[in-house]
């Protein structure tokens, strides 16, 4: 039985380059955070500044190489829907954080 | 292939799927996936706003164990290459091959799930549960969270199993397994955030 191939537009379609390129970097983008903060050598903001820079980074390598996103045609509703759901994250933790901290700031 | 006329007509009934259907369900499921990333934005904001709120109980930094947790996100992170290489089988049609990542994809899965929930339950014990304190109500609910995700993820995972095995790679358990890759990359994605927020945040200071 010849299973037929699926048409993979909306959940994007890899090759084996594109997991492992996805793979190896993830590796290194996990690592260096960890040590960052085990070694115990920079100071905490810059610590803080490394290991989001290599979250949104890996975020990033997993969304493209994982899941396959790009700027194609085929994946452009995606994206869009990936944007418009960041929006409304950005609106509730940003949020969230701003009116707890100014009820903090007021109440003690 | 012998079957005899019900399941031929059972299964043609199934392999009449439009390729569009397919791709509708895929897309479909990724809104699924939007609205699940709105949910955890909102725990993780709260953790945010909890997370030194310690009521004199333990700080992150007394609770953690760094290298234990960069174990478990290495079971998940090879857990979602496993799941590429089951995708990539698909693709080839092997039946065998997508079954063997499969079960390679659920040990490493439950892997990860099994140092959390041995986490958890060191934590309990020592006196140290959502009770204890703000904190550790936000963390136990996020990561929590994110634990009961996976452990769905490796139930859905051994269904399909038994899919493969019985109906073979028709093109509605090809769409599946697809719906479930996209689900296994999310899950390792949000774990980024937990690591870094929970864990890492929580032992700088």
């Amino acid at each position: 039985m010849n299973p037929a191939h699926i048409d993979s537009s909306g959940a994007g379609r890899g090759s084996f380059k594109s997991y492992a390129i996805g793979f190896v970097f993830s590796i290194i983008l996990t690592v260096v955070p960890f040590a960052l903060v085990m070694s115990g050598r920079l100071s905490g903001a810059a610590v803080l500044f490394g290991i989001f820079a290599a979250a949104v980074v890996q975020i990033l390598v997993h969304l493209h190489y994982f899941l396959h996103l790009d700027a194609s045609s085929a994946m452009r509703w995606n994206v869009m829907a990936l944007l418009l759901t960041l929006l409304i994250m950005t609106l509730f933790v940003w949020g969230t954080l701003w009116i707890m901290g100014y009820l903090n700031y007021r109440l003690t | 292939m012998t079957t005899d006329a019900s399941t031929i007509d059972a299964v043609q009934l199934e392999e009449s799927e439009h390729p569009d259907t397919v791709a509708n369900h895929a897309f479909g499921f990724w809104i699924y996936l939007m609205t699940d990333l709105v949910l955890f934005a909102s725990i993780f904001a709260t953790f945010s706003v909890l997370s030194r709120s310690y009521a004199g109980g333990p700080t992150g930094k007394e609770l953690f164990n760094l290298p234990y947790t960069l174990g478990e996100t290495m079971f998940l992170l090879f857990s979602s290459a496993a799941c590429g290489m089951a995708v990539l089988a698909i693709y080839r049609g092997k039946k065998y091959g997508v079954l063997a990542w499969l079960g390679v994809t659920f040990l490493l899965g439950f892997g990860f799930i099994s140092m959390e929930v041995n986490e958890f339950y060191h934590m309990i014990l020592d006196g140290n549960g959502p009770q204890r304190s703000g904190f550790l109500s936000a963390f136990f609910t996020l990561v929590g969270t994110h634990g009961t995700h996976v452990t769905f993820g490796l139930i859905w995972m051994a269904v399909m199993v038994f899919q493969i095995i019985f109906k073979g790679l028709t093109t509605p358990v090809q769409s599946r397994l697809m719906r479930l890759s996209m689900f296994w990359h999310f899950l390792d994605i949000v774990w980024i955030g937990v690591f870094t927020i929970v864990y890492l945040m929580g032992s700088i200071s």
